[in-house]
C-alpha cells in the first residue's frame, strides 16, 4: 500500500512550514526524512499520518484520500509514533502495548505478542513502565506502534535520546517491520543512521523538498553543504558511513 | 469488572446497611417506627449519598484521564459553579421550593455546559479547554458571591451559605428521583468515553492516531461530567474533593488505564460519601457536620499530601 505526497502545502500562523511536497513512499522500505531544524519534517509526518490537514494537497494512502478515511480505519493502516513517547499513567509494557488495539475494538492477543517479541520485550510484559530503562521504554512505545499491525509505520525521531545500542536495536525492529512488508517513515536527525539504514531519504529544506532518492545521492556532501551549511565528507565503507566535519 | 470494582462493591454492601442504622439515635429495628424512618429518611439519604458519590467519582477519574493530570477535579470545568450558582439564585429569588431549586441548579449546570462548548468551540486543545473551565467557574462563583452579597435580610444570606455547605440532611425520595437518573445516565456516557481516556495516556497526536476524535471526546466529557456534578450539586449543595481524592485510592489497584479506573472510583465515590455521610450523623457535636465541609477537611489535607508526593518524585 503505497502513501503518496501530493502536491502537499501548509502553512501556520503566517509561516509557509511545507510548500508543494510531492513523494510516493513504498512499503517494505525504509524511508528517512531528514532536514534542519524547523525545515518541516515534524509537520510533512504529522501531515502524512493524517493528523493534520493540509491547506493545498492532498495524501493518498493505497490511492485512497486519508482525509477522506474515517478514523479508526486510517489508524488500523497508519502507526504513528510522536517524538516525545508520553505516557500519562504507569501502566505495564503489555497493558501500554494493548492501546495499540484501540482501533480495532479487540483484544489483539496474537498481535499483542508478536509486537512485542518484535522489540524484544516478551519478558517484560508485566513489568511497569516506570521501571524500564529509556531504551526499554523506547522499544516498549514501538510496541504499541507495532501491536495495531500497521500497513505504515510513522515514527518523530524514534532514536533521539537513545544510547548507540538501543538506536540499533530500534532499528532491528523497524527493518523487520519494513521485511513483512510494512512501510516505514522515520524522521530522523543522524545523518549517518540515515546513511547507512534508511532505503531511501527525503530532504527537507525551509519546507522544500531538496532531495528524494537512495542515502548516497539523497545525502550527498553537496546537498549536506547546500542545505546544512556545513562542509562535510562521508568515511567509511557503504552500510557503515560515518560523517566527517571538514 | 475488575478487582477494585469487586474490593470497593463488597466494602459498599457492607457500608450500606450500617448507614441506614447510624445516627445521632441509632435504629432499633424493634421500635414502633423504625421502617418508617428507614424507608422515608436514611434509605433515601443513603441512596442519595451513594448516587452522588457514584457520579462525582467517576466524573473525577474520568478528569484526571482527560487532563492527564492527577490533581484534576470535576470542579474545574467551571460546571459545579455553574449549578451553585443557579441554586443560590433560586434561594435568592424565593423560588426554592419543591423542584424549583434543582431545576434552577440543573439550569446553571447546563448553561456552565454550554459556555464551555462555545467556547471550546471545534478544535479547542485541552489547555484551552481547562482555561475555559476554570473561567466559567471563576465567573460563576463571583456571581454565586454578587447574589449573596445582595440578599434582602441576613436570614436569606445564611440559608445560601448553609446550601453551599452540602448536605444530605433532609433529604427525600424526591431528590433521589431527581439525581439517580441523571447520575446513572451520565456515569454510562463517561464510561463510552472510557477509551478515549485511554488513548489520551499517550498524548493528544498519538491519541488522534489511534483513532480518538478529540471533539466527540470533549462532548462526551462535558455531558457526563455536567449530569453527574450537575446533579450532584442540585439536590446536595457543593461536595468537593471527593472527585480528587477517590481515583488515587483507586489506581494503584487498577492497571492504569483510564478506562479501569471509572465504574470502580464510582463505587469507591459511592463508599466516601455515604461513610462520610454516616460520620456526619454519628459525630456528638451541637450541630451536624455539614458533608461538604467535613469532605473538604478530609480532601484538603489529602491535596497537600498528594502535592508534597509528587515534589518528592520530581525531586
Amino acid at each position: 500500500m503505497t502513501l503518496e505526497a501530493r502536491e502537499l502545502s501548509i502553512r501556520l500562523g503566517d509561516v509557509t512550514v511545507l510548500r508543494q511536497i510531492a513523494a510516493s513512499l513504498r512499503p517494505g522500505e525504509i524511508t528517512a526524512i531528514c532536514g534542519p531544524n524547523g525545515a518541516g519534517k515534524s509537520t510533512l509526518l504529522s501531515v502524512l499520518a493524517g493528523l493534520l490537514e493540509p491547506d493545498h494537497g492532498q495524501v493518498l494512502l493505497g490511492g485512497i484520500a486519508i482525509a477522506e478515511m474515517a478514523p479508526n480505519e486510517r489508524a488500523r493502516q497508519v502507526g504513528y509514533l510522536p517524538q516525545h513517547g508520553e505516557l500519562a499513567w504507569d501502566m505495564s509494557v503489555r497493558h501500554l502495548a494493548a492501546l495499540g488495539r484501540l482501533p480495532h475494538g479487540d483484544a489483539g492477543e496474537k498481535q499483542i505478542e508478536a509486537a512485542l517479541e518484535a522489540v524484544h520485550l516478551t519478558d517484560f510484559a508485566y513489568r511497569p513502565i516506570s521501571t524500564l530503562s529509556g531504551g526499554e521504554r523506547a522499544r516498549a512505545l514501538l510496541a504499541r506502534v507495532f501491536a495495531t499491525d500497521p500497513a505504515w509505520v510513522l515514527a518523530d525521531e524514534p532514536l533521539a535520546a537513545l544510547d548507540f545500542y538501543h538506536q540499533h536495536e530500534v532499528l532491528a525492529a523497524l527493518r523487520a517491520a519494513a521485511g513483512q512488508g510494512r512501510g516505514v517513515l522515520l524522521v530522523l536527525h543522524d545523518l549517518s543512521l540515515a546513511m547507512n539504514h534508511a532505503d531511501r531519504v527525503l530532504v527537507l529544506d525551509k519546507g522544500e523538498l531538496v532531495a528524494d532518492a537512495p542515502p548516497e545521492e539523497a545525502l550527498s556532501e553537496e546537498t549536506i553543504m547546500q542545505v546544512w551549511r556545513m562542509p562535510a565528507r562521508w568515511m567509511g565503507e557503504p552500510g557503515a558511513r560515518a560523517l566527517s566535519i571538514c | 469488572m475488575n478487582r477494585a470494582s469487586i474490593l470497593f462493591g463488597l466494602l459498599l454492601l457492607l457500608a450500606l446497611p450500617l448507614s441506614l442504622l447510624a445516627g445521632r439515635v441509632w435504629i432499633d429495628a424493634t421500635t414502633p417506627n423504625a421502617t418508617l424512618i428507614l424507608l422515608e429518611l436514611r434509605l433515601p439519604r443513603a441512596v442519595l449519598a451513594v448516587t452522588i458519590g457514584a457520579g462525582l467519582g467517576a466524573a473525577g477519574a474520568a478528569m484526571q484521564g482527560y487532563l492527564r493530570n492527577p490533581l484534576a477535579d470535576p470542579g474545574l470545568f467551571g460546571i459545579a459553579p455553574g449549578a451553585a450558582l443557579g441554586a443560590v439564585l433560586s434561594l435568592h429569588l424565593g423560588l426554592a421550593a419543591g423542584w424549583f431549586l434543582p431545576a434552577f441548579a440543573l439550569i446553571g449546570a447546563g448553561g456552565a455546559m454550554a459556555l464551555l462548548a462555545l467556547i471550546a468551540g471545534r478544535s479547542a486543545g485541552i489547555a484551552l479547554f481547562t482555561l475555559a473551565g476554570m473561567m466559567i467557574a471563576s465567573l460563576a462563583g463571583a456571581l454565586t458571591s454578587l447574589t449573596i452579597s445582595l440578599s434582602p435580610n441576613a436570614f436569606a444570606m445564611s440559608e445560601i451559605v448553609t446550601w453551599l455547605m452540602g448536605a444530605l440532611t433532609d433529604r427525600s425520595w424526591a431528590d433521589v428521583q431527581i439525581a439517580a437518573p441523571l447520575t446513572v445516565l451520565g456515569i454510562a456516557v463517561l464510561l463510552i468515553a472510557g477509551k478515549g481516556l485511554d488513548a489520551l495516556t499517550l498524548g493528544e497526536a498519538a491519541a488522534r492516531s489511534l483513532g480518538m476524535q478529540p471533539a466527540h471526546l470533549r462532548w462526551l466529557l462535558i455531558i457526563g461530567t455536567g449530569l453527574t456534578v450537575g446533579s450532584g450539586v442540585a439536590v446536595a449543595g457543593i461536595i468537593g474533593f471527593v472527585g480528587l481524592i477517590v481515583p488515587h485510592l483507586v489506581r494503584p489497584l487498577t492497571d492504569g488505564r483510564p478506562s479501569q479506573l471509572l465504574l470502580p472510583s464510582a463505587i469507591a465515590g459511592a463508599l466516601l460519601v455515604l461513610v462520610a455521610d454516616m460520620l456526619c450523623r454519628i459525630l456528638p457535636l451541637v450541630t451536624e457536620l455539614r458533608l461538604g465541609i467535613a469532605l473538604s477537611l478530609i480532601g484538603a489535607p489529602f491535596f497537600l499530601w498528594l502535592l508534597l508526593k509528587m515534589r518528592r518524585e520530581l525531586a
